[in-house]
């Protein structure tokens, strides 16, 4: 591990601090007889998607096209997760198909 | 009254407990085949109390010290919260000082549960909502807990169960794109982080594809303003 202790309690108190930033201003900030601004508004619901497509590409980050496998374990597993909860719209069911799709490949195949 | 909340509040969570059962224990065995012991999930279950952020921490822990990226990452990942607590002003407003644990522990699930539960006639209504914050963190701390010390009993070849976050995020991400009836945000999200981490690299390409993320959203505001749900 590359952090001293020190600098992973402080990470973890960040996380935790940025948490409840998030949690708590709503309620020091809005009030319930105020309208929300209209650009607040816009951002809760455009984030999801976008932060969500990032956080994608941050877990294949690690991933090399060009050597070794050329990611092919990742994509194939995508696949079969995204394949799984079209199919059956199981949440748990896609996310351990797919994991344990790219334990046997990485194990296995590659 | 509050035993009443209690048994009124605990079949709602149900299906939380099956879920956080699962996700909670993969989140626990994965930072424990990290390499980190068992009271670390314990005490980010307990003091970050969400999922995705948790998972995203392993990797932040893992990686040289970065306060800034992690905090500025971290209330990205968290952003929406602020749209729950904007949902629960009304509710949340005349529960006493327990709100303020209410608020804390204000996770999707939870959110999602309080918002729309049918509160029975004669159950107090802030105890209802308590109880639910308190179960659900319960059972996320109780099983990120138990995946941190069964992770160490693990002898088969775990190589590869780190795949548990990305699955999960693809499935998120799809819930997300099915609900949606445009997808320009969620396709500026990957095509902006794409794009900056060919760019910069897998270790700084972060920053720059928030800030792109945001400027984007922020130009692109008329567009992609009609395509979110009703949420």
């Amino acid at each position: 591990m590359t952090m001293t202790l020190a600098q992973r309690l402080v990470t973890i108190a960040l996380c935790a601090a940025a948490t409840v930033l998030t949690r708590f201003l709503p309620f020091l900030v809005f009030s319930s007889k105020k309208p929300t601004p209209r650009f607040v508004q816009y951002l809760g619901r455009a984030l999801p998607g976008a932060v969500f497509g990032m956080l994608v590409v941050y877990c294949l980050r690690g991933v090399d096209v060009l050597a070794g496998s050329h990611g092919l374990p990742e994509l194939i597993a995508i696949a079969v997760t995204a394949g799984l909860h079209l199919w059956k719209r199981q949440m748990l069911l896609s996310i351990a198909g797919g994991t344990v799709c790219y334990m046997l490949l990485v194990q296995l195949v590659f | 009254m509050k035993r009443k909340a209690l048994r009124a509040a605990f079949p709602h969570t149900i299906p939380i407990l099956t879920g956080f059962g699962f996700l909670g224990f993969a989140y626990g065995v994965y930072m424990r085949v990290s390499g980190f012991s068992f009271w670390y999930p314990m005490l980010m279950s307990m003091t970050v109390f969400g999922g995705s952020l948790e998972f995203v921490a392993v990797s932040m822990l893992l990686a040289p010290f970065a306060p800034v990226q992690t905090f500025v990452m971290a209330l990205l990942i968290q952003a929406r919260h602020i749209f729950y607590g904007i949902a629960m002003l009304d509710k949340y407003r005349d529960v006493g000082p327990k709100r303020l644990y209410m608020i804390f522990g204000l996770c999707d699930e939870t959110f999602s549960i309080n918002c729309t539960a049918r509160i029975p006639e004669g159950v107090d209504r802030g105890w209802f909502m308590f109880f639910v914050t308190l179960l659900d963190h319960a059972y996320w701390v109780a099983s990120a807990t138990l995946g941190g010390l069964a992770g160490a009993l693990f002898t088969f070849d775990t190589a590869g169960l780190d795949f548990v976050m990305t699955s999960m995020f693809v499935v998120i991400f799809l819930e997300q794109w099915l609900k949606e009836r445009r997808h320009a945000s969620a396709l500026i999200g990957l095509g902006a982080s794409a794009a900056c981490l060919a760019l910069f690299g897998p270790d700084r390409f972060l920053v720059p594809a928030m800030l792109v993320i945001l400027a984007l959203l922020t130009a692109f505001r008329g567009p992609v303003g009609k395509a979110g749900d009703a949420a």
